[in-house]
C-alpha cells in the first residue's frame, strides 16, 4: 500500500542503556494465526492473487509492476546511438570542421538527414559523457580536447536548422550512387533506383516525395513520379562550400569580390545540380521497362482501331477476289465442258452417219447377195424395183432401225431368208403406215 | 438454443462483453461498466432497474419482469416467482412458502419443477427450475444486449454467502444455457462492499464492515473485514423471518382489517383479492420509504368493492415494529458472532430493496456508535441506491476480470490462493512511553488482516527530537464498560458525550487497546525536532515479520526480521 497513516502521539524517548545489534532487538514472534478465506473480489485481491501465484513479495511485485510500466520508455533510450568510432576520426582537428562528417562524429551516420533533433541531443550527450576532456584526463589520456571540439561543432551545426540544412545539402555521404547498367540488370533495377531517388528526395521542398515504385506500379504512379522529379523543387544550396570571406574590414573590394565569386559558384553548382538530377531522371527513365511497356500499351491501343479497319478492308478485298476467281473458274469449266460435249456429239453423228451408210451398204449388199430375189441373171427392171424398195425402206427408218435391220441381214446367205426379213420390214412399215402398200413393188 | 448463444463458453477475453447480474429471489438487476469504469445499473425495456424475478406465460407468450408480476393476479398458475432459491436444491430442502400465490413447485427427479402452460396449445408442460432460471437470465441478457448494442456473452453473478456448491453449479449451468459465460460467482455482501469501495472518493483502509442485505424474502447479514482492499468474511447470518414480504404482510393485514370493517369480507381469503392486496401493499411500502404519507387504493378488491385508504409513515413504523426489531436483533447477533463489538464496526452498508425503509437505517444508527457510518439513503445522502449495489459490484468485478483467460480466473480464485492466514491480534507500535503498562498502543496492522500484508505509518517524534524507541507489540482490543453515576457525571467535567444522555445510570462503553506480547524493539537515533518516524511492518505468508524504521526524509534506518512462529 502506498498510503500510510499518520499518528500524532509521539514515540517514546530511547531509555538509557538500551542497546541492540544494529539498533534492533527481536524479542518475540507473532501469535498464531487463523486460516480464513478471503473473498476473490476487487482490484486488491487481483494484486494479491498475482503475488501469490508468482510467489512475489510486496517490494518485488511493486518493482516488477513498475518495470512493466516503465519498460517502454527505457527501451527507447538505448541502442540507437552506438556506433563504433573510427580512430582516425578521433584525431581530427576542429579547425577543418567543414570537412568533418558531423553525423559520424556524433555516431549518427546511419540516420544522417533522418536523425531527429531529439536523437542529436541524446547522441551529443552520450559523446560528451565519453569524450569530455576531463574524462580523458581522468582516464590517463592527454588533455587533448580537439575531438571534443569536433563534437561541439557537429552539435552546433546539426542543432541549428539553417546550418544543418546547409550541411545536409552537401552531405554526399547520404547520396546513393546511381546503379550501373550492369548492376541494374536482373531484377534489381527498381530496388537500386528506389534508393537513389529516396536519397534525392530529401532535397525536395515538397514532401512527401512519390516513390519510385516497382514493376507493379500503375501508369499513374510512374507518371506522377517522373513528373515530380522533372519539376523538382530543391532546397539544396551550396553555401557550405563557400570559400571563406575575409571578415577583416581592411579590404572591402576583396570581400565583395569573394562574395560575388561565392555567389556565382553557388549558382553554378545549383545549375549543375539541377542538370545532374535531370540526367539522373533521364537515365532512370531510359532504362525503365515500365515506360516502354506503357508506351507500347498506349501505341497498341491507339493503333488497334486503325489495324482493325485495315484488317477488315483486307479481309473484304480478299473475299471479293476469291469470289471473282471462283466465278471465272466456273465459267472456264463450263466452256470446256460444252466444247467437249460438242465435239463428242459431232463424232457420234459422224459415227452414226457412217454406221447408217455401212448398214445401208449391208442392206443393198444383201439384196445383191440374194440376186435381187430372182433366179439367174437379174433383169434391170427387177433390180430397179428391188433397189427402189430398199431405198424406200431405208428412207423411212431411222438409224437405230437401220442398225437393227442391218444386223438381221448381215449373216444371212439364203435369198429366201433375206427376202423374209425385207418383207417383214416392209410389212412393219406398212402396218405402221409409214409407207403405202402400193409403193412397195418387189418386197411386198 | 439459437446460434448467437453458441460462443458462451469459447469467448476469448477480447470478445467478451461482460455484465454484472444481481440475481435475487424477488428482483434481479443488471449493470454494465462504462468506459471510465463506472458501473451503471441499466433498465430493461419496461424501464425497470429492479426487474422482478418472475416469468409468466399467457397463451404461450412469455412475459418477464413487471409485466409478469401483474399476471400474479389473473394468471398465477402459469406464473413462476421466487424460484432463485430452488436452484440446485432437491424438493425436500426447499421452502415453498413464497410460491403459494404463484405456480407451485413440484418434485421432479432430483430437482424442482413447475407445471405451467407455456405453450399456446396442448398439455401443460413440466419445466425444471433450471430451465426457468435460464429463461429469466436470457431475458436479462437480452435487455443488456439491447442497451449496450453488443451481444452480451459473459457475466459475473452475485450469490448469497450460503449457496452450496450444488446451487452454484446449477446457477452456472442455467447461465451457460442462457448463453452467458459465468466469469465468476461472487458473494452478494462483497459485491455491495466493492461497489462502495470502487467510488473514486473512497480510500483504501482497514475497516470492519457490516453488510446488511435486506431483500424481499430473506435477509442476509455479513461482517466483513476489509484490510487494504482485501475482504474476509468473518461471520454471516441468514434470516427468512424478517424480510421485505413480512413488511408487506403487515400492511396487508392492516388494510385487510380495515376492509373487513367496511365490507365484512376478508380479501385475504380470495386468491385474486389477495394478489391485488399484496401488489398494492408492496407499492405502498415503497411509497412510504420516500414520502411520509402513502395512498393505498385497489379497484374491486373483493366482491366488486373498491377500496382506498391512506397511511402515514409513523403508523406504518408502529405496526411494523415487530419486523423492524427483528432486523436489529439480526444485525446485533451477527456482530457478536464475528467476535466483535459494535464499537469495532466502522461501516454498515445497507443493501437490498428493503433497505430503503428509513426506519431500519435509523434503528441501525442507534445500535452502532456515532463513529460508525451507516450507508443507507436515509442516513447518508451520498449513499448508493441499495437496490443497485450488488449489480454494480458484480459489473465492476466483471470489468476487472473480463480480460483474463477463464483458466486464470479459476486459478486465482482457487482455495490455494484465497485461503491465507489472518492475524489474530493487531500489531502496532507503542507511543508516549516504552513501558508496556502505560504506553499507548497504536495499531499498524489490524487483527484479521490477511497475510502477506504490509503497512506503513508515520509517527511523530518527541518535540525535542533525539533518539527514540520503536517498540513493536501485539495488541488486543477490549471493551471497557464503566458504570457511571449521573450525578458524578454531571459534577465532573465529562468531555465525552456519548449517544444517550438519560438520567439513569448509564453504561459507558469504549474500545481500548491492551498491550500484549512484545515483538521487537528498535531505535532510531538523532531524529530532528518535529520530525517523523516511518515504521513499516511486513508480515510474510508464513508469519515472519520484517520491521523497518527510519526517520522520514533520512536515509538508512533500522531493519530487522522476526522468524515465523
Amino acid at each position: 500500500m502506498a498510503t500510510h497513516a499518520n499518528v500524532s502521539l509521539p514515540l517514546p524517548v530511547l531509555p538509557e542503556g538500551w542497546s541492540g545489534e544494529k539498533d534492533f532487538k527481536a524479542i518475540g514472534s507473532i501469535s498464531a494465526a487463523t486460516q480464513r478465506s478471503i473473498e476473490p473480489v476487487g482490484p486488491h485481491f487481483l494484486a494479491h492473487a498475482r503475488r501469490a501465484r508468482h510467489k512475489r513479495t510486496f517490494s518485488e511485485d511493486d518493482r516488477i509492476q513498475a518495470q512493466e510500466n516503465a519498460k517502454k520508455v527505457e527501451d527507447d533510450d538505448s541502442g540507437e546511438i552506438s556506433e563504433p568510432e573510427d580512430p582516425s576520426m578521433l584525431l581530427r582537428d576542429a579547425k577543418d570542421w567543414k570537412q568533418q562528417d558531423h553525423y559520424a562524429v556524433l555516431g549518427l551516420s546511419k540516420y544522417r538527414y533522418k536523425a531527429t533533433e531529439d536523437q542529436i541531443k541524446r547522441a551529443h550527450r552520450k559523446k560528451v559523457l565519453k569524450h569530455h576532456p576531463d574524462k580523458r584526463a581522468a582516464a590517463g589520456g592527454t588533455e587533448d580536447d580537439s575531438f571534443f571540439k569536433c563534437i561541439q561543432k557537429a552539435t552546433e551545426v546539426l542543432l541549428d536548422p539553417i546550418k544543418r540544412r546547409q550541411f545536409d545539402s552537401v552531405d554526399e555521404r547520404a547520396d546513393v550512387e546511381p546503379p550501373s547498367k550492369k548492376a541494374a540488370k536482373d531484377g534489381k533495377y527498381y530496388k537500386l533506383w528506389s534508393a537513389v531517388f529516396k536519397a534525392e528526395g530529401r532535397f525536395s521542398k515538397v514532401q512527401p516525395v512519390p516513390k519510385f515504385g516497382d514493376e507493379k506500379s500503375t501508369k499513374e504512379e510512374v507518371d506522377a513520379f517522373y513528373n515530380f522529379f522533372y519539376n523538382f523543387d530543391s532546397w539544396r544550396s551550396f553555401e557550405y562550400q563557400d570559400e571563406d570571406v575575409p571578415d577583416d574590414n581592411e579590404n572591402r573590394d576583396q570581400k565583395r569580390h569573394m562574395e560575388r565569386k561565392n555567389n556565382n559558384a553557388r549558382k553554378k553548382k545549383k545549375t549543375e545540380d539541377s542538370a545532374r538530377l535531370r540526367k539522373l531522371v533521364d537515365d532512370a527513365m531510359a532504362g525503365d521497362a515500365r515506360i516502354k511497356q506503357f508506351r507500347q500499351e498506349a501505341n497498341a491501343s491507339k493503333n488497334k482501331k486503325k489495324l482493325d479497319k485495315e484488317q477488315a478492308e483486307r479481309d473484304a478485298k480478299e473475299a471479293k477476289e476469291k469470289e471473282k476467281a471462283k466465278a471465272e473458274q466456273d465459267k472456264k469449266d463450263a466452256e470446256e465442258k460444252a466444247k467437249v460435249e460438242r465435239e463428242s456429239n459431232k463424232k457420234n453423228k459422224e459415227q452414226a452417219k457412217a454406221a447408217v451408210k455401212k448398214n445401208r451398204r449391208v442392206m443393198k449388199g444383201s439384196v445383191k447377195d440374194a440376186n435381187y430375189f430372182v433366179e439367174g441373171e437379174a433383169p434391170a427392171s427387177a433390180i430397179n424395183a428391188v433397189l427402189a424398195d430398199v431405198e424406200l425402206i431405208q428412207g423411212k427408218i431411222d438409224a437405230d432401225e437401220t442398225a437393227e435391220l442391218a444386223d438381221k441381214l448381215r449373216d444371212l446367205k439364203l435369198a429366201a431368208d433375206i427376202k423374209k426379213v425385207w418383207t417383214a420390214e416392209a410389212k412393219r412399215l406398212v402396218d405402221g403406215s409409214k409407207i403405202k402398200q402400193s409403193d412397195v413393188q418387189a418386197l411386198a | 438454443m439459437s446460434a448467437e448463444e453458441a460462443p458462451a463458453q469459447g469467448a476469448t477475453p477480447g470478445e467478451r462483453v461482460a455484465i454484472g447480474i444481481s440475481f435475487g429471489n424477488s428482483n434481479s438487476s443488471i449493470a454494465v461498466t462504462s468506459f471510465d469504469d463506472k458501473a451503471e445499473v441499466i433498465a430493461n425495456e419496461d424501464g425497470d432497474r429492479q426487474i422482478p424475478t418472475i416469468i409468466s406465460y399467457v397463451d404461450g407468450e412469455e412475459y418477464s419482469g413487471q409485466q409478469a408480476k401483474q399476471q400474479l393476479i389473473r394468471n398465477y398458475k402459469n406464473t413462476v416467482a421466487y424460484f432463485r432459491d430452488y436452484l440446485g436444491q432437491d424438493f425436500k430442502s426447499i421452502d415453498p412458502t413464497h410460491s403459494h400465490a404463484s405456480a407451485h413447485p413440484q418434485e421432479h427427479d432430483s430437482t424442482v419443477a413447475f407445471t405451467i402452460q407455456d405453450k399456446e396449445e396442448g398439455e401443460p408442460s413440466t419445466v425444471t427450475v433450471s430451465e426457468i432460471a435460464t429463461r429469466h437470465l436470457r431475458r436479462l441478457k437480452q435487455s443488456a444486449s439491447d442497451y449496450t448494442g453488443k451481444q452480451v456473452n459473459s457475466a459475473v453473478i452475485t450469490i448469497p454467502t450460503n449457496f452450496s456448491e450444488k446451487q452454484k453449479s446449477a446457477l452456472t449451468k442455467a447461465a451457460t444455457d442462457a448463453g452467458l459465460e459465468v466469469l465468476q460467482l461472487i458473494h452478494e455482501p462483497v459485491a455491495a462492499l466493492l461497489a462502495y469501495d470502487a467510488r473514486p472518493e473512497s480510500k483504501v483502509a482497514d475497516k470492519n464492515v457490516v453488510v446488511a442485505d435486506l431483500g424481499g424474502t430473506r435477509s442476509d447479514v455479513a461482517v466483513i473485514a476489509s484490510r487494504g482492499g482485501i475482504y474476509t468474511i468473518l461471520a454471516t447470518a441468514h434470516d427468512y423471518e424478517y424480510a421485505g414480504v413480512h413488511l408487506d404482510k403487515v400492511l396487508q393485514d392492516h388494510f385487510a382489517k380495515d376492509f373487513i370493517k367496511w365490507h365484512g369480507t376478508d380479501p385475504r381469503e380470495d386468491q385474486r383479492s389477495m394478489a391485488k392486496l399484496k401488489l398494492e401493499s408492496e407499492a405502498t411500502k415503497k411509497a412510504l420509504s420516500i414520502g411520509t404519507n402513502a395512498n393505498f387504493s385497489v379497484e374491486s378488491l373483493a366482491e366488486g368493492a373498491d377500496y382506498a385508504s391512506t397511511i402515514n409513515r409513523l403508523r406504518y413504523e408502529t405496526i411494523a415494529r415487530k419486523v423492524l426489531d427483528g432486523f436489529n436483533r439480526l444485525i446485533e447477533g451477527v456482530v457478536k458472532k464475528a467476535g466483535l463489538d459494535v464499537l469495532e464496526i466502522d461501516e454498515v452498508i445497507l443493501s437490498g430493496g428493503t433497505s430503503h425503509t428509513p426506519k431500519i437505517a435509523k434503528n441501525f444508527a442507534a445500535i452502532f456508535p456515532e463513529s460508525t457510518t451507516i450507508l443507507a439513503p436515509s442516513t447518508t445522502p451520498t449513499a448508493i441506491n441499495p437496490s443497485e449495489l450488488q449489480a454494480r459490484g458484480a459489473a465492476l468485478q466483471a470489468s476487472l476480470i473480463q480480460e483474463y483467460e477463464s483458466e486464470d480466473i479459476d486459478q486465482s480464485t482457487h482455495p490455494a490462493v484465497t485461503t491465507v492466514k489472518h492475524l489474530t491480534n493487531a500489531v502496532g507500535v507503542l507511543s508516549i512511553t516504552g513501558d508496556e503498562t502505560k504506553g499507548i498502543f497504536t495499531p499498524i496492522l489490524s487483527a484479521e488482516t490477511a497475510v502477506p500484508a504490509r503497512r506503513t505509518i508515520h509517527i511523530n517524534v518527541p518535540k525535542e527530537g533525539g533518539d527514540v524507541l520503536v517498540k513493536i507489540v501485539e495488541g488486543g482490543s477490549h471493551i471497557k464498560v464503566t458504570k457511571e453515576d449521573p450525578a458524578k457525571t454531571n459534577g465532573n467535567k465529562e468531555d465525552d458525550s456519548d449517544e444517550d444522555s438519560d438520567d439513569e445510570p448509564e453504561e459507558r462503553r469504549e474500545k481500548i487497546w491492551k498491550v500484549g506480547k512484545v515483538l521487537a524493539e528498535a531505535s532510531v537515533k538523532d531524529t530532528k525536532k518535529g520530525g517523523k518516524v516511518e515504521v513499516m511492518i511486513n508480515v510474510a505468508g508464513d508469519l515472519a515479520v520484517t520491521v523497518a524504521a527510519r526517520e522520514v526524509g533520512a536515509k538508512g534506518g533500522v531493519r530487522g526480521t522476526l522468524s515465523a512462529p
